[in-house]
């Protein structure tokens, strides 16, 4: 049977890991090669990493580290972070990496994902959603959760699948950072909604909280970064509960 | 003598090498015909899409080239399906060196979700290609067409069904997922694989 998949995922600054807490507030988490080889030890099924650099210097320390990535570690990983053309695409596939995930230059110019999937496949395309509750609806956010739009998440996930994505990535800005648990009714609806795989994200604090993300979210697989990188949840442990709740897992 | 990735428009081709590397296997990515007739072993890696990858295989001249290969040869994802007798994707008539296998479009059963995107299982392994690797190991997948099973199986997964995970005929291989992203259970099977 196929596997739920857990990922780890990795925010990339000037070369090293960091994360943010609710997208403010950011801590040293180590070397991102390092790291991703570790969590890959542990069985950690694919890896993300986002690069949140700004600058044009940034970028090119960010497309060495996934060479790197790419040579050193043998099971797929994702990309994404500032993504704004096809040309930056090709450029992180010619590193190495095997998706390519696209956020706010997608939800600025629809058509991206289009060029993507028919350029390079739709399964490198993945699309990165961050998305806020706001009490009457769930709207999309842009520059990491930056900026508002009136964009309906719902909308535009069925946008995003016709448009030839390959993979969603769900990011609830109201459950990242709490640890209070993943977004299980929004997930839910966009994964009886549309027919391809979706990556939970945003939330994940407990063992519980990823077993609930696939049964009543209804996630294929389900993304976190502190829990893993500090120590508060460990993989073969999380793997182990998962399998003991009926959750087919890669052990 | 050495092994070679075969180069040509079907992307992927850098993860096949990097996991060469780290099983300390030199290797060279070309499409140069006297160096394939020389080589040890030859890897067809793949990403793509059928019919425009045998476009380019025809209008090369290499799936005479490849057909009449005698060392043995590994074809991964589309580079199994390239070696079917022919693919639903883009109507594709393809190298038959499978002869009879018709790579389908899969159909979801209870829900699949297409294309299917993750670890799964391998099973009923009869090849020395899967020596020391036990039934039941995960390998990465990503692929919305397959080959069904046939007298070529030697391992099979079960997604919409069972179907063929692997097939082989002479110093033929081929796998439908990827080894090259497949951890440690991927390498042992490219490591099996160079031993042929």
């Amino acid at each position: 049977m196929l596997a739920k998949r857990i990922i780890p995922c990795l925010d990339v600054k000037d070369g090293r890991t960091v994360k943010g807490i609710n997208f403010v507030s950011l801590r040293d988490a180590g070397d991102p090669v390092e790291l991703g080889k570790a969590y890959s030890k542990e069985l950690a099924d694919e890896l993300v990493f986002l690069d949140i650099t700004a600058s044009a210097e940034g970028r090119k320390t960010f497309t060495k580290m996934v060479e790197r990535v790419a040579a050193e570690i043998s099971i797929p990983f994702t990309v994404g972070g500032g993504v704004g053309s096809l040309r930056d695409v090709e450029t992180l596939l010619n590193a190495g990496a095997d998706k390519v995930a696209v956020n706010s230059a997608a939800l600025r110019r629809p058509e991206l994902i289009d060029e993507i999937s028919n350029h390079f496949g739709s399964q490198i395309c993945v699309v990165a959603i961050d998305a806020k509750f706001d009490g009457g609806q769930w709207r999309c956010y842009l520059n990491g959760g930056r900026v508002p739009t009136d964009r309906d998440l719902f909308d535009w996930v069925r946008e995003a699948c016709d448009r030839g994505a390959g993979e969603i990535l769900f990011t609830s800005m109201n459950n990242d950072g709490t640890k209070a648990g993943f977004a299980n009714d929004a997930l839910r609806k966009i994964s009886t909604e549309v027919d391809i795989p979706l990556i939970a994200s945003g939330g994940a604090g407990s063992m519980e909280d990823f077993r609930d993300a696939f049964t009543l979210g209804c996630a294929d697989a389900a993304l976190a970064a502190s829990v893993f990188h500090y120590g508060e949840i460990r993989i073969p442990e999380l793997k182990q509960y998962l399998r003991s709740q009926n959750i087919e897992v890669r052990i | 003598m050495s092994t070679i990735i075969l180069k040509y428009p079907a992307g992927n081709i850098f993860s096949v090498k990097s996991a060469l590397n780290h099983l300390g296997e030199e290797c060279v990515i070309t499409d140069d015909v006297q160096q394939l007739r020389a080589a040890s072993h030859i890897i067809i890696p793949g990403q793509g899409e059928a019919a425009i990858t045998m476009d380019y295989l025809r209008k090369t001249g290499l799936d005479k080239v490849i057909t009449s290969l005698q060392c043995p040869v590994l074809g991964i994802c589309i580079g199994m399906q390239l070696m079917c007798e022919s693919s639903e994707e883009g109507d594709a008539k393809c190298l038959g060196i499978f002869p009879g296998v018709k790579v389908a479009r899969f159909r979801p059963q209870s829900g699949e979700k297409i294309p299917q995107m993750g670890w799964n299982n391998i099973r009923s392994l009869s090849s020395p290609l899967f020596d020391g690797v036990p039934d039941g190991s995960y390998v990465y997948f990503v692929h919305s067409y397959y080959a069904p099973l046939c007298s070529y199986t030697i391992a099979q997964t079960d997604f919409c069904g069972l179907y063929s995970a692997s097939l082989h005929k002479d110093n033929f291989y081929a796998v439908q997922f990827h080894p090259e992203k497949s951890g440690d259970t991927g390498l042992h099977i490219l490591d099996n694989f160079l031993k042929l």
